[in-house]
């Protein structure tokens, strides 16, 4: 049958959420004849749409219903009802996101074995690994465009990147370049180069940047496959008297409960809904939550260590010319625990405007030592740095009963302490990041504390043993067979690169699998 | 809000204007303030000036000093400051802003001062908002600024920054790697 889809419809693979995850798997179930339901809790905006203005893209993108901190993270006590940054809309997180696209390492698929015991962490080798992962990662490539891969030529450096550089190799720093990123170098796939416009993250008014909303969205729409519904809040997951999942409910776009019939469905919300709708989900043969018999729902949430480092100089740098995260230093990302922590990190370009650095740059801070810096914005560089964070089973998703929704639903608490691991990296990244600038001719460095969360992975975490993971190697939960977690939930463990093309290359894998389980009526 | 020009205000301080002289020792801190008449507060120079709704000038003045030390931008006038402020000047907010202010001139009067506008050096006006800082009322006032001065698009150009670019075409071709001195 060929989209739409009748709510009774249960041969349709009902998929939540058409960001990097859903949006992919979406497409990939229709390229293969797959008829698909993709549910989506935001609108649709192109890039005709986006707004290149910080707070109003802000407004009409981020998921601003409420949530929920508590913990002793920063973001809890600077940005108490925004834990995380997440897009609400067609496309999810991949209209904000920056198109950083790295590969893991081959010992982050192992880091139980590779680092051994690290006291307070619930490390877990990966069922998967490097090897199989491969030829995943080239398709995803593929599929984004990723600079300085495939053939594809590098991005050219801005100014911001220029200044990164010149510290860079003046520190002795050899890996160093302006990144994979799935942004177009040269025209490629029916989409432009980019125009070195800035506002990455506001979403690419050229369509230069690689997003689910206006690529494998309109894509898997036009096979007559897939229908996407978007202002469709799902709300709950049902199963039948056997324990298998049969169809979701959802408030659509006027608010009403909608039923639709599920032959198989697919959680693909980030890790802060997807964990939520599944608590949201108990019922009398799942108590404690759909999926969740391992007790693992909602557990080891990782964000990354992060933080960033601005640096002032005594000449223009205009670091928001360009794009906004084209730039990085691997020379950091090893594994090598004489630094005193286990695992890595990169220093990524970032560059903000003033509405967001007024924000972000040292939030609650205020007098000349914070002025003055904003004074000498022409003449600031900036870095993120993004590493490795130790997955920790306290840390994670709850429902908070007392706060509601606008739909009555209990939200998430996203509950963050930072594991020592993360703070000596942090530390250590902070020091890095100032000496590259400072080698650039730095007149003055900040190290500036995270922001709200953009990775957030690891609460329906991967493992081959039902007992301590909520999903196989497949993304596929272990109590509940024809349910699968399609997004950066699956991760087991964080690894230090963004996190992206790998959600992107388990949901092409998983794709695959149910397709060809779906052939075979194992599903 | 409502922005008469105003040809020059008189500086002669009435002789019945207590709280106007108070205010007007503070303008002298202030360097630039002037209240004119009843609910009309100006610029010395005519820059601005602003019609009052609910608050009390001398309540104005002093929310726009204190505004302007906690984000001083010694290159960014007044007038920035008197937009970011302008919201609390309601009905909604007055009676709150009133208190406030209040509790901040007490402050002022326990570092020895005669009120908020009545400390010289910013420095001294610092130590009376260091005292003030973990109040909600010196907490709200701050995180009203963070948008209220930084997202206003006028301000933007006096930090170099340009805004948008893609009805420019980007600066793919106006300078994205320009920079010289490397
Ligand atoms: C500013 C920013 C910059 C970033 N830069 C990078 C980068 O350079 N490189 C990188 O690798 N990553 C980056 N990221 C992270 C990246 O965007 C995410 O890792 C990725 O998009 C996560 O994919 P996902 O499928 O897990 O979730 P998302 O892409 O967030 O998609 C989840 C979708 O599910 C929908 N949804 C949630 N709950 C429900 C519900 N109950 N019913 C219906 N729909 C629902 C949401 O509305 C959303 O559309 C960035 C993120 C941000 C915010
Ligand atoms: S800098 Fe390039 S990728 Fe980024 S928004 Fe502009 S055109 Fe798109």
């Amino acid at each position: 049958m060929a989209a739409p889809f009748d709510l009774t419809d249960n041969d349709v693979v009902v998929i939540i959420g058409t960001g990097a995850g859903g949006g992919v798997l979406a497409n990939e179930l229709a390229q293969k004849g797959v008829s698909v339901v993709a549910l989506e809790a935001g609108g649709r905006y192109l890039p005709q749409d986006y707004v290149n203005d910080e707070w109003e893209s802000f407004g009409q993108l981020a998921w601003t219903d409420p949530r929920t901190t508590s913990g002793d993270w920063r973001v809890a006590k600077d940005f108490s009802g925004l834990p995380a940054w997440i897009v609400k809309a067609i496309g999810g997180s991949t209209t904000h996101w920056a198109g950083a696209s790295l590969r893991f390492q081959e010992h982050e698929w192992k880091t139980a074995s590779v680092y051994g015991d690290v006291e307070g962490a619930s490390l877990l080798d990966w069922p998967i690994d490097a090897a199989e992962m491969a030829p995943w990662y080239d398709k995803a490539e593929e599929k984004l465009g990723v600079t300085n891969t495939g053939g594809r030529e590098p991005l050219p450096g801005n100014n911001n990147y220029l200044v990164f550089e010149k510290g860079a190799k003046a520190l002795g720093y050899t890996q160093v370049h302006t990144g994979n990123m799935a942004i177009n170098s040269a025209t490629n796939d029916e989409r432009a180069a980019c125009r070195q416009t800035g506002f990455c993250f506001q979403g690419c008014k050229w369509g230069a940047k690689w997003s689910s909303a206006y690529t494998d969205v309109p894509r898997g729409e036009a096979t007559g496959n897939l229908e996407v519904r978007e202002n469709a809040h799902v709300a709950r997951i049902l199963h039948d008297d056997q324990g298998k999942a049969n169809g979701v409910e959802y408030f659509d776009k006027d608010g009403n409960l909608q039923l639709q019939k599920a032959r198989v469905v697919c959680v693909a919300g980030n890790s802060i809904e997807s964990p939520r709708l599944l608590l949201n989900s108990a019922s009398t043969l799942f108590p404690d939550g759909l999926a969740n018999s391992s007790g693992q729902v909602g557990r080891n949430y990782m964000r990354h260590m992060t933080g960033s480092v601005y640096a002032l100089f005594d000449k223009p740098v205009k670091m928001w010319r360009g794009t906004t995260m084209a730039g990085i230093i691997q020379d950091e990302s090893i594994h090598d625990p004489s630094r005193g922590f286990v695992g890595g990190y990169e220093m990524e370009t970032l560059a903000l405007g003033i509405p967001f650095m007024a924000a972000f740059l040292n939030p609650g801070a205020w007098g000349r030592e914070f002025t003055t810096a904003l004074d000498g914005y022409e003449n600031m560089a900036g870095m993120w740095l993004v590493g490795e964070d130790m997955p920790q089973e306290s840390n994670g998703i709850t429902l908070n009963t007392d706060v509601t929704d606008q739909y009555g639903l209990p939200v998430a608490n996203v509950h963050f302490d930072d594991h020592p691991n993360d703070v000596a990296m942090r530390n250590h990244a902070y020091k890095q990041g100032m000496a590259v600038y400072e080698a650039a001719g730095a007149t003055r460095t900040m190290p500036t504390p995270p922001y709200p969360s953009t990775h957030n992975l690891g609460t329906n975490r991967m493992s081959d043993k039902p007992a301590d993971g909520v999903v196989n190697r497949w993304g596929q939960a272990h109590d509940v067979s024809n349910l699968f977690v399609s997004d950066g939930s699956q991760f087991t463990t964080g690894a230090a690169e963004n996190p992206t093309l790998t959600i992107v290359a388990l949901a092409m894998r998983q794709a695959e699998h149910i397709a060809s389980e779906m052939n075979q009526k194992n599903l | 809000m409502t922005v008469k020009t105003i040809t020059r205000v008189d500086r002669q301080v009435p002789k019945s204007g207590m709280t106007r002289r108070e205010l007007l020792k503070g303008a002298t801190a202030l360097g630039t303030t002037f209240v004119t008449g009843t609910g009309f507060l100006a610029a010395s120079d005519a820059a601005w000036a602003t019609e009052l709704n609910a608050l009390k000038p001398e309540t104005f003045a002093t929310l726009v000093q204190m505004a302007r030390d906690i984000y001083p931008h010694d290159h960014i006038a007044d007038e920035y400051y008197v937009i970011a402020v302008k919201g609390y000047d309601s009905e909604q907010h007055a009676k709150a802003t009133e208190a406030g202010i209040a509790t901040l001139n007490a402050a002022a009067r326990i570092k020895g001062h005669t009120s908020y506008l009545g400390a010289g050096w910013e420095a001294e006006r610092v130590e009376v908002l260091e005292i003030m800082q973990n109040l909600p009322f010196f907490q709200q006032v701050r995180g009203g600024l963070v948008t209220g001065l930084y997202n206003q698009k006028a301000v933007w150009p006096l930090f170099g920054y340009e805004g948008e670019s893609f009805t420019q075409g980007g600066y793919l071709d106006r300078g994205f790697n320009d920079i010289n001195w490397l």
